[in-house]
């Protein structure tokens, strides 16, 4: 029924938009090895230094290392206390539901923005000092409606009838939830808790309205920016994007091989 | 994976009210994360609100405010900063269509079409989220940097014409715009990816058993279908977009013309520390996303969208 | 019941005035049911009319909104479930996907803290024939498997009580036909209370001592698969157990020990202890296996119903037996079961026939013959609830 034509233009605009949505980050990988003087806009030569002395510019691994402190708190916060909300919420009935859900919706709403403008203005007023601890209530505020949506969706993926059977097998309420319901939900938690952690590192917008004098990676490199970003922080970005690629594919064949495995018995 | 979370949660639902138990337990798990809401979100809102109306004191320093009733900040910042709203929102609204044109097809592609690989599948989610694991400002730098003056890219969209000799890409409206919609093309595929994966083709393979047109099959069948997943992602896309301040800034794809009311909040938060301008800036952002969403959630008729 | 102890035989199940409201609707009227220990009992009906959630109510995962359970003689209505001594087989199995085999089997024991759980567990899991499969997980086996694993999870436990949510809808026919033997078997020799849910009427039927038939929410009647089948007391029961032929008439007489009616001019005697009505509008049945069929006019006799002639509208063979249609002018249609004593149909489409039964093999319903319904109503829970919504918010002004 379709044309011959009309059969390949889907898959070569698919195509296209991938060549699009890959570029910057080819751009990104290629010129951290790119034998920069100091600024890092024009090729100059294959160099494998930038990746073997890492730290040389000023300050770029303690702020990638600041970023990695802040996102592990962060997550920590957002995926217990998202993970509690989102079992209310999905498991319980109780007055004011509705009211729940959409204050966990509004921080999705908002712009970071006025998130950020937000937070700082509170710490103003209430003179405490913007630092980490700013920043790490910061992410987890944005990042805890992220796991709670996440968690939730999982959650609501569950047969019920398998609590049930829990209950029906003599578990007692906390049994059902330590024996049955959390292990069921432990992908998810860490889908949300992989999320979150992202969301972290990557956050630029409100880490610079409450980050004091700690400097995260993306602020390291925003101030870099005006005078012209080393190839150095190329490399941690190249390195960090690997790493992801790496474990989302180890999950996803991880996923795959388990499927295969489970072809039922005769 | 984790961003099926984005995709309408309604449909997932499955325990009905009738299993659901009423429980002190309830309060219990609430209270944690509810608290923390209150503290970190509700509160600083609220203080947004009244920094808002602060007034500077009386022969004090530049940053120094005292709480007043002074109403006319709003108008201040309206009189000054209305053609950066003006801005900021036509950009948004130019990127989400154009984020919607680009990134639909690709959802399409994966979660209809690409159905029987799930090899090809997991490859092309694992594209499409890839530009998330690069820092959000290096892949906007690497944009300036690739679509830069001197670079062989603009030297040749010149050389045809397409580009007026002295002109430049970086710095104008359309660099902007480019760059918003790059950084959020991911928050656009993922929700649509999400409702298209659920839908049965047997709906579709009904709709031509029904003597309809591929064309007409899309339109009335699919797109219908995919709403939600359309309304997640046009949302997540708008409303960040309406407040990003770095694409438009002039370290990264804008020029001083470009600028956004995020930016102009940036501006007077952390430079000029004119902190009430900046919370009623901020005050009537928020106002305007929550009404504007309020009306499209409205008209589109999906209200379990958390 | 003591949370360690097994049961030594299964207990008895009463249910008294139980009432089950859900919002929108009511799911059960008034239940009054007493099911005596060690027995098989079936409840039978179709979707939506009610049997999941008694089973539910029992098991302790729904509250009734009033009324009461008893178990044994003892009150268990506000008892948590994990502290009732019944166990459930779930329809979809239920089988914990991140646990073996043996680690689900034995998961009740565990939770009671009963000595050697996974020595009993393996137990179990013999008795299933199932034990080479210990240590795999349950999305690796068949779905015939998953179902004998579900089976020992709950019987391993030897509860008073055995809830069975329509267990075999999933498999095969043939499958099927081997775990209802199976059941049977392993009931009769824990000597436990089982406690089947199905909407199949021929496993109802094979493997229960007693069935009850349940509609709307209330159970319509209930006895022996026999009694039920020879003589049902309503329309639904002898439209939905097995096929019937219904007929409507006036009654004329009640003589001696048989109740005549007039069917369209013809007298019909139902014998008086088989009917239900004995005055007016009645209407009256008969099995279609009971009916004879003749291709002239039968003589008179006494004992014997006939009506006719009528024209043979359809013949359908199926192996056993071959069903014939019957257009009788005044009365409708009339189904024959033949069994298949000669090769060849005894009678071919567009032949004149007659038919006679014997008149013992008739039955009077307790129904008004005007309320007899062509398609079976639509009363799905999921609709009903849905249709009330629907015309809640038409109510309240919100589309």
């Amino acid at each position: 029924m379709r044309l011959s034509l009309g059969r390949w233009l889907l898959p070569l605009y698919v195509v296209l938009a991938f060549v699009f949505l890959l570029t910057p980050i080819v751009h990104t990988i290629v010129f951290s090895f790119n034998d920069s003087v100091r600024t890092n806009i024009h090729w100059n030569g294959f160099t494998l230094d930038n990746w073997a002395n890492v730290c040389n510019a000023q300050g770029v691994c303690e702020a990638f290392g600041a970023s990695i402190a802040v996102a592990l708190t962060a997550t920590l916060i957002a995926t217990v206390l998202g993970t509690l909300l989102a079992i209310a919420l999905g498991r319980y009935r109780f007055r004011g539901r509705r009211a729940a859900t959409l204050l966990l919706f509004l921080p999705m709403a908002t712009p970071e923005v006025v998130l950020g403008a937000g937070l700082a203005a509170q710490f103003l007023a209430a003179r405490i000092e913007k630092g980490f601890w700013t920043v790490v209530i910061a992410h987890a505020l944005f990042c805890l409606s992220f796991v709670v949506v996440t968690v939730k969706a999982r959650i609501a993926s569950l047969d019920p009838a398998l609590e049930e059977a829990g209950r029906d097998l003599y578990g007692s309420p906390v049994q059902v939830f330590l024996r049955v319901t959390l292990p069921l939900l432990a992908p998810g938690i860490v889908a949300a808790a992989l999320l979150s952690f992202a969301l972290s590192f990557d956050d630029f917008i409100i880490t610079r309205f409450n980050n004091g004098a700690l400097t995260t990676f993306p602020v390291w490199v925003y101030t870099a920016a005006a005078r012209g970003i080393p190839a150095e922080a190329n490399v941690i970005a190249s390195a960090v994007f690997i790493l992801a690629i790496v474990v989302v594919v180890a999950v996803q064949t991880t996923n795959a091989a388990r499927r295969k495995r489970w072809r039922p018995a005769r | 994976m984790a961003f099926a979370a984005f995709g309408p949660a309604a449909l997932a639902e499955r325990a009905t009210p009738a299993t659901l138990r009423k429980s002190w337990v309830a309060v219990a798990l609430l209270a944690p994360g509810l608290a923390y809401l209150a503290l970190f979100f509700v509160t600083p809102l609220v203080s947004l609100l009244v920094t808002s109306l602060n007034q500077p004191v009386l022969y004090g320093d530049v940053g120094q405010y005292e709480p007043a009733l002074r109403v006319e900040n709003y108008w201040t910042a309206i009189e000054h900063y209305w053609p950066h709203f003006l801005r900021a929102f036509v950009y948004a609204l130019i990127a989400t269509i154009v984020a919607l044109a680009i990134s639909y097809p690709v959802a399409y592609f994966i979660g209809v079409t690409a159905r029987r690989w799930p090899f090809v599948q997991a490859l092309a989610l694992t594209l499409v989220i890839a530009p998330f694991f690069i820092s959000f400002l290096l892949r906007t730098l690497a944009w300036k940097q690739i679509l830069a003056d001197d670079t062989p890219l603009v030297q040749f969209l010149k050389s045809i014409a397409l580009i007026p000799p002295d002109g430049h890409v970086v710095g104008t409206d359309f660099s902007v715009v480019f760059g918003l919609v790059y950084n959020f093309i991911p928050f656009m595929t993922l929700p649509i990816y999400a409702s298209l994966e659920r839908l049965d083709t047997r709906y579709l393979e009904a709709g031509s058993d029904l003597y309809a047109r591929p064309a007409t099959v899309f339109w009335k069948v699919t797109l219908p279908l995919s709403l939600p997943g359309v309304v997640s992602g046009t949302l997540l896309t708008f409303i960040p977009a309406a407040g990003d301040f770095i694409n438009a800034s002039d370290t990264f794809l804008g020029s001083s013309r470009t600028q956004m009311v995020g930016n102009v909040i940036e501006a007077n938060f952390l430079v000029l520390m004119n902190y009430p301008i900046a919370a009623a800036l901020s005050v009537l952002l928020m106002g305007v996303i929550l009404v504007l969403v309020g009306v499209y959630i409205r008209r589109s008729g999906t209200e379990d969208l958390v | 019941m003591a949370s360690g102890a097994f049961a030594e035989a299964g207990a008895d199940l009463e249910l008294v005035a139980i009432h089950k409201r859900f919002p929108g609707f009511t799911a059960i009227e008034s239940l009054d049911l007493e099911i005596p220990a060690g027995s098989f009992f079936a409840l039978l009906g179709p979707s939506g009319c009610g049997k999941t959630t008694t089973l539910r109510l029992v098991a302790g995962l729904e509250q009734p909104t009033s009324g009461r359970i008893l178990i044994g003689g003892k009150d268990v209505t506000d008892v948590k479930p994990y502290k009732r001594p019944v166990n459930t087989v779930f329809q979809s199995y239920a089988l914990f996907p991140h646990m073996t085999v043996i680690e689900n089997v034995a998961f009740g024991l565990r939770r009671r803290g009963v000595p050697e759980a996974v020595a009993k567990a393996h137990e179990a899991l013999e008795l299933v024939e199932l034990d080479h499969l210990a240590e795999r997980k349950p999305q690796q086996l068949s779905g015939g498997q998953q179902q004998r694993v579900a089976l020992a999870r709950a019987v391993v436990n030897r509860p008073a009580l055995l809830l069975l949510d329509e267990p075999l809808g999933a498999l095969d026919l043939k499958l099927r036909r081997q775990m209802q033997l199976e059941l049977k078997k392993i009931q009769h020799d824990v000597g436990l209370t089982f406690l089947h849910v199905t909407h199949d009427q021929e496993e109802a039927m094979t493997m229960a001592d007693t069935v009850a038939v349940m509609n709307h929410g209330a159970i319509e009647q209930m006895g022996a698969p026999e009694e039920l089948y020879e003589l049902p007391r309503t329309a639904f029961v002898a439209n939905f157990l097995g096929q019937s032929n219904l007929f409507a008439g006036e009654v004329v007489s009640t003589t001696g020990d048989v109740v005549v009616v007039d069917v369209a001019g013809v007298r019909i005697a139902v014998p008086k202890e088989r009917a239900q009505r004995h005055a007016g509008a009645v209407a009256i049945g008969v099995r279609p296996e009971k009916l004879r069929l003749h291709a002239s006019a039968p003589a008179a006799e006494a004992g014997v119903n006939a009506l006719g002639p009528g024209r043979v509208a359809d013949v359908s063979f199926s192996g056993v037996s071959t069903q014939y249609h019957i257009d009788i002018p005044g009365i409708g249609r009339v189904v024959v079961f033949a069994q298949n004593t000669a090769s060849g149909p005894v009678a071919n489409e567009g032949d004149e026939a007659w038919v006679s039964w014997r008149v013992e093999h008739g039955f009077g319903l307790v129904d008004e013959p005007s309320t007899l319904p062509r398609f079976p109503s639509d009363t799905d829970t999921a609709s009903l609830a849905a249709q009330t919504k629907e015309e809640l918010l038409a109510e309240l002004g919100e589309t």
